[in-house]
């Protein structure tokens, strides 16, 4: 009785923790986005966004998120350069995505500058974050 | 029956001192002799977590052991345009990834491999492309464009773990070749 009660507090605890700290980051980046101006995030527009296509001089002329991290969210991506392997984005196949706060920053800042060619807005970020969450 | 004696012992002793070097894995022979005390073959790895995160998301994580200092500077210091794509880093990890590339650096490695990539360099040059460090051009000049950039699996001479099956343990031991498509190559 005692084996299948560790078992069952093993299995349950686990996910319910990084829910809750999931979910903690994203309100605490939310919240962030918001005091820089960001409205109410909108989880369709962040849709759009990762949707949209971006003109770019270079290697590659037509950006998208879908280059590398591919149009569905809970399928693996692959780094249009490399061919690397790029771990699903959804956090519902992927629990450790949107985790870290720092980590999504630092993201955020590469990818916007070499999809769209500049750093996203509070906003766009916010729309990106709610609909990858999503 | 003495002469017999005498060439018995000189085999053993030829036997003795070259089985060693055959058999076994050469840098163990080494180790304890105090010129190379301290030289592996292949490159070192760095295991630190933030090593692999930040320089192994969109490749695999080089050794800092196959470009020497002044690379790995002037690398570090364009990460805004890392060969077309964005690695920006903040200012407090790019120090440390800095100070980490500097320890292990080609010129600083006591690795046999990184030695070679190093002294290959000229002294006022400071390629930002192993793939066009002189060594690494002399080590792959005999191999077809199609095993490589034309091979779908390969695709370019960035992937080394394409072919050199334990180049992220630090070995580009020709052992541990496979060629995908060809198998193992014999230099």
């Amino acid at each position: 009785m005692k084996t299948y009660y560790l078992i069952f507090v093993v299995l349950t605890s686990t996910p319910v923790n990084s829910v809750l700290a999931e979910n903690t980051v994203i309100d605490t980046l939310l919240q962030l986005y918001a005091s820089q101006g960001a409205a109410a995030a909108d989880a369709e527009q962040g849709q759009f966004l990762w949707q949209k296509s971006y003109q770019a001089n270079g290697e590659f002329v037509e950006r998208r998120c879908a280059s590398c991290h591919t149009e569905k969210l809970t399928a693996p991506g692959k780094h249009i350069k490399t061919s690397k392997l790029i771990e699903p984005m959804a956090p519902s196949v992927n629990p450790q995505r949107l985790t870290d706060q720092k980590k999504i920053e630092k993201w955020f800042k590469r990818n916007c500058k070499w999809t769209m060619g500049r750093e996203c807005t509070a906003q766009e970020k916010a729309d990106l974050l709610l609909y990858i969450n999503k | 029956m003495k002469n017999a004696l005498a060439i018995s012992a000189v085999i053993f002793t030829i036997g003795f001192v070259t089985i060693p070097v055959v058999w076994s894995d050469d840098d163990y022979y080494w180790r304890g002799m105090d010129e190379y005390r301290h030289r592996s073959t292949g490159v070192d790895t760095v295991s630190s977590t933030a090593y692999r995160e930040e320089c192994g998301s969109c490749h695999m994580a080089y050794s800092p052991g196959l470009l020497p200092s002044s690379s790995w500077m002037k690398l570090m210091s364009g990460l805004d345009d890392h060969f077309g794509d964005n690695a920006e880093l903040d200012a407090e990890t790019g120090k440390s990834i800095t100070g980490l590339l500097m320890t292990y650096s080609a010129d600083r490695s006591d690795y046999r491999r990184a030695r070679k990539f190093n002294s290959s360099i000229q002294h006022n040059d400071a390629p930002i492309r192993i793939s066009q460090t002189p060594y690494f051009m002399h080590e792959h000049d005999e191999i077809p464009d199609r095993m490589v950039t034309g091979n779908p699996d390969v695709k370019s001479f960035s992937h080394c773990n394409a072919c050199h099956i334990r180049a992220e343990q630090g070995s580009f031991n020709e052992h541990d070749i496979r060629i995908p498509g060809y198998g193992q190559w014999d230099d």
